[in-house]
């Protein structure tokens, strides 16, 4: 790195562990390492705190019960147990629903469940990430188990609707389950699951200043599932393990933490996003917005640069210290570029180009200028190597630039 | 993160030669852009067939336009017959490595040179006939996909996604690789031509390696007599001798060693 500086637009990704939530976790690795489940007051009152944190848990879905809510190891956890705990706790129904714009987790579990022998229905978007809402209620049908649904996309930030998507699958067919993977929602967007019929929703603590290694669960009290992890009695006997004690706290803290800026995301951190993406569209021709969706989380901008292929972006913006994301196949070992854009049918001009801008609390107008500064440099360089010159060119013309 | 060699990132960092020549002598493309990848090479060749200017437009990621970027100064001052010669394994070389799964940008700049000197020559690309593509995804031609599995020694699919990118994204056509695979690899395990005393060397080394001191480690040994044709005889002597498993030891193991390491066709006669 040529460059101490550190731009972190990657919050999508993971993000930094809040001072304050390390803080409060900090006791529980060498003072109260009592295990929660034993009888002793050293053991019995982590299982004491970890009730606070599961009441704040509970706040934070805006759930009824604090019973509703269970803590695993990460996103891909919940909706694996959200998932596979509903398919085998009835096995009348083969027949699963979601969309192709799903994050891994969901997906690729979805198509191992194909192979397991389930049928399933992939439903696909328009070019703002928005899901075909028909063409999800037409694919219900009697066998119909489970709609899952994600709250927030990773890599547009396009909400999708799914309150009212759970109040249509349920008017109908009730019996059918609803999962909502809220990972990229959760601490952007207010949460608010006990005034919906979502069935059960999950989120993961590292997208919201929590440390790695620690989500949750929600499951609706009327709701059963059997659990993955067989052992013990934690979690209400639906999910076996010691509890992860100081990292359930620090959750719960980030929590709070993230409940209580939701107004300060909604505003400054939207005013600091827009200004970053409007800044790019305008100083940059080659540039344009991948995701346009009427509601997107206020953090994320996904920007496709045509012409210009993702990972040399991204290095050379590594160059400047700012860290993004790109949906390019080159960055990731596969081949095969970002699955979301492409089911967006982003144009293949500027599919290996797009980058992911992922903003936090913690951003500052500062680095946003300083990116809006650096950025056309970067791409003045990389579009002198592209092959692409005459359509560059014509680009440039249509955009009134010469 | 890719772990790239401090010359990837300087090439990238600060790309060679870019740009278009014109009124180049040889112009050579590979890839393209919606495969995520694709390189343009010009070329200048005075009348002594010395490459006298080379310059580049890459499409593509930190190694692509190093691998394009060295390639330019590679070829610079070469005749063009010479630069013939260079195999993407020279890149690489010239490149200080690659990760694995960078290897086709190596290819790339291979494929692009191979096809400007053809242009220069103004000979048809031998390769990439529409006809028979195998994968569709990245548009690569079994001829291709031959060439680069014979010329780079590959051996697995894994191999052949990073080195050519046929059968990394979708998938459909990884049967066919590895049936292309298959073929190519069971041509080179045909047993070479050797004198008997080549032979008998070669037998002595694997079980001097392989297989006695496995059997030393029982207490056994054993030796060899004589080759005749495909027929290896051996005297198994120790504990082997005594042993009531010994035609399994024989069969199963030196055998079966003996198979894996020089011909399919060897047979063991106990002596």
């Amino acid at each position: 790195m040529i460059n101490t500086k550190l731009i972190y637009l990657d919050n999508n990704a993971t993000t930094k562990v809040d001072e304050k939530v390390l803080e409060v976790m900090m006791p529980y690795f060498t003072q109260y390492y009592g295990n929660p489940s034993s009888i002793y007051e050293f053991g019995g009152k982590n299982s004491k705190a970890i009730k606070e944190a599961r009441e704040q848990i509970k706040e934070f879905f805006g759930a009824n019960s604090a019973k509703e809510i269970f803590f695993t190891a990460s996103g891909s956890e919940s909706a694996n147990m959200a998932i596979r705990g509903i398919l085998t706790s009835d096995k009348s129904r083969n027949h699963l629903i979601t969309t192709k714009v799903e994050h891994p987790c969901v997906l690729n579990l979805h198509k191992q469940l194909e192979k397991e022998g389930y049928r399933i229905s992939y439903i696909g978007v328009n070019s703002a990430g928005e899901l075909n809402l028909d063409e999800l209620y037409n694919a219900i049908d009697e066998k119909t188990a489970l709609v899952s649904c994600m709250y927030a996309n990773n890599e547009t930030g396009t909400i999708n609707p799914v309150e009212e998507i759970a109040d249509k699958v349920k008017s109908i067919d009730s019996k059918i389950k609803v999962f909502v993977d809220a990972v990229q929602a959760a601490g952007k967007i207010k949460l608010d699951v006990k005034n919906t019929q979502i069935d059960m929703m999950g989120v993961s603590g590292h997208k919201f200043h929590a440390p790695k290694g620690i989500g949750a669960l929600y499951v609706k009290s009327s709701v059963l599932i059997t659990p993955l992890i067989i052992g013990g009695h934690q979690e209400n006997g639906k999910r076996a393990g010691t509890e992860n004690v100081p990292f359930i706290i620090g959750m719960a803290k980030a929590a709070e933490l993230a409940q209580s800026s939701l107004n300060y995301e909604s505003t400054e951190v939207k005013r600091l996003r827009d200004k970053l993406e409007n800044g790019l569209l305008s100083k940059i021709y080659n540039a344009r917005l991948n995701s346009c969706a009427h509601k997107r989380v206020p953090n994320t901008t996904n920007i496709g640069f045509e012409f210009v292929e993702g990972e040399l972006i991204l290095l050379n913006m590594n160059d400047y210290g700012i860290c993004a994301s790109s949906g390019s196949a080159c960055t990731s070992g596969s081949l095969d570029p970002s699955h979301v854009l492409k089911a967006m049918g982003v144009p293949f001009t500027a599919l290996h180009g797009s980058i992911r801008f992922s903003l936090s609390r913690f951003t500052t107008e500062e680095e946003i200028d300083y990116t809006l500064e650096k950025m056309p440099l970067i791409m003045e360089k990389l579009t002198k190597i592209s092959p692409f010159q005459k359509e560059l060119k014509e680009l440039k013309a249509r955009k009134g630039i010469i | 993160m890719w772990d790239y060699s401090e010359k990837v990132m300087d090439h990238y960092k600060n790309p060679r030669n870019v740009g278009e020549i014109e009124n180049a002598d040889a112009i050579g493309e590979a890839g393209s852009l919606s495969c995520g990848d694709m390189l343009k090479l010009y070329l200048k060749v005075n009348d002594k067939g010395i490459i006298t200017d080379a310059k580049f437009q890459t499409f593509g990621c930190g190694s692509a336009v190093a691998s394009s970027s060295i390639l330019t100064e590679m070829v610079i001052g070469k005749h063009i017959d010479e630069a013939r010669k260079i195999t993407n394994k020279e890149i690489v070389d010239a490149l200080g490595g690659l990760p694995p799964e960078k290897m086709h940008c190596s290819v790339m700049g291979h494929e692009a040179l191979e096809a400007a000197i053809a242009n220069y020559y103004n000979e048809e690309i031998t390769f990439n006939k529409s006809e028979d593509i195998v994968c569709n995804c990245f548009n690569i031609s079994k001829t291709f996909l031959e060439n680069e599995i014979r010329n780079n020694n590959l051996k697995t699919l894994e191999d052949v996604i990073n080195y050519t990118k046929a059968g990394g994204a979708c998938g459909r056509c990884q049967g066919k690789i590895k049936d292309i695979l298959n073929n190519i690899n069971s041509e080179t395990k045909k047993p070479q031509q050797l004198t008997k005393t080549q032979m008998i060397i070669k037998i002595n080394n694997i079980i001097e390696q392989y297989i006695a001191p496995e059997l030393r480690k029982d207490g056994g040994d054993v030796e060899l007599i004589d080759v005749q044709d495909n027929k290896v005889m051996v005297k198994l002597s120790g504990r082997c001798h005594a042993c009531n498993r010994s035609q399994l030891t024989l069969t199963h193991f030196v055998e079966a060693t003996l198979k894996q390491h020089i011909d399919e066709n060897i047979e063991i006669v106990q002596v």
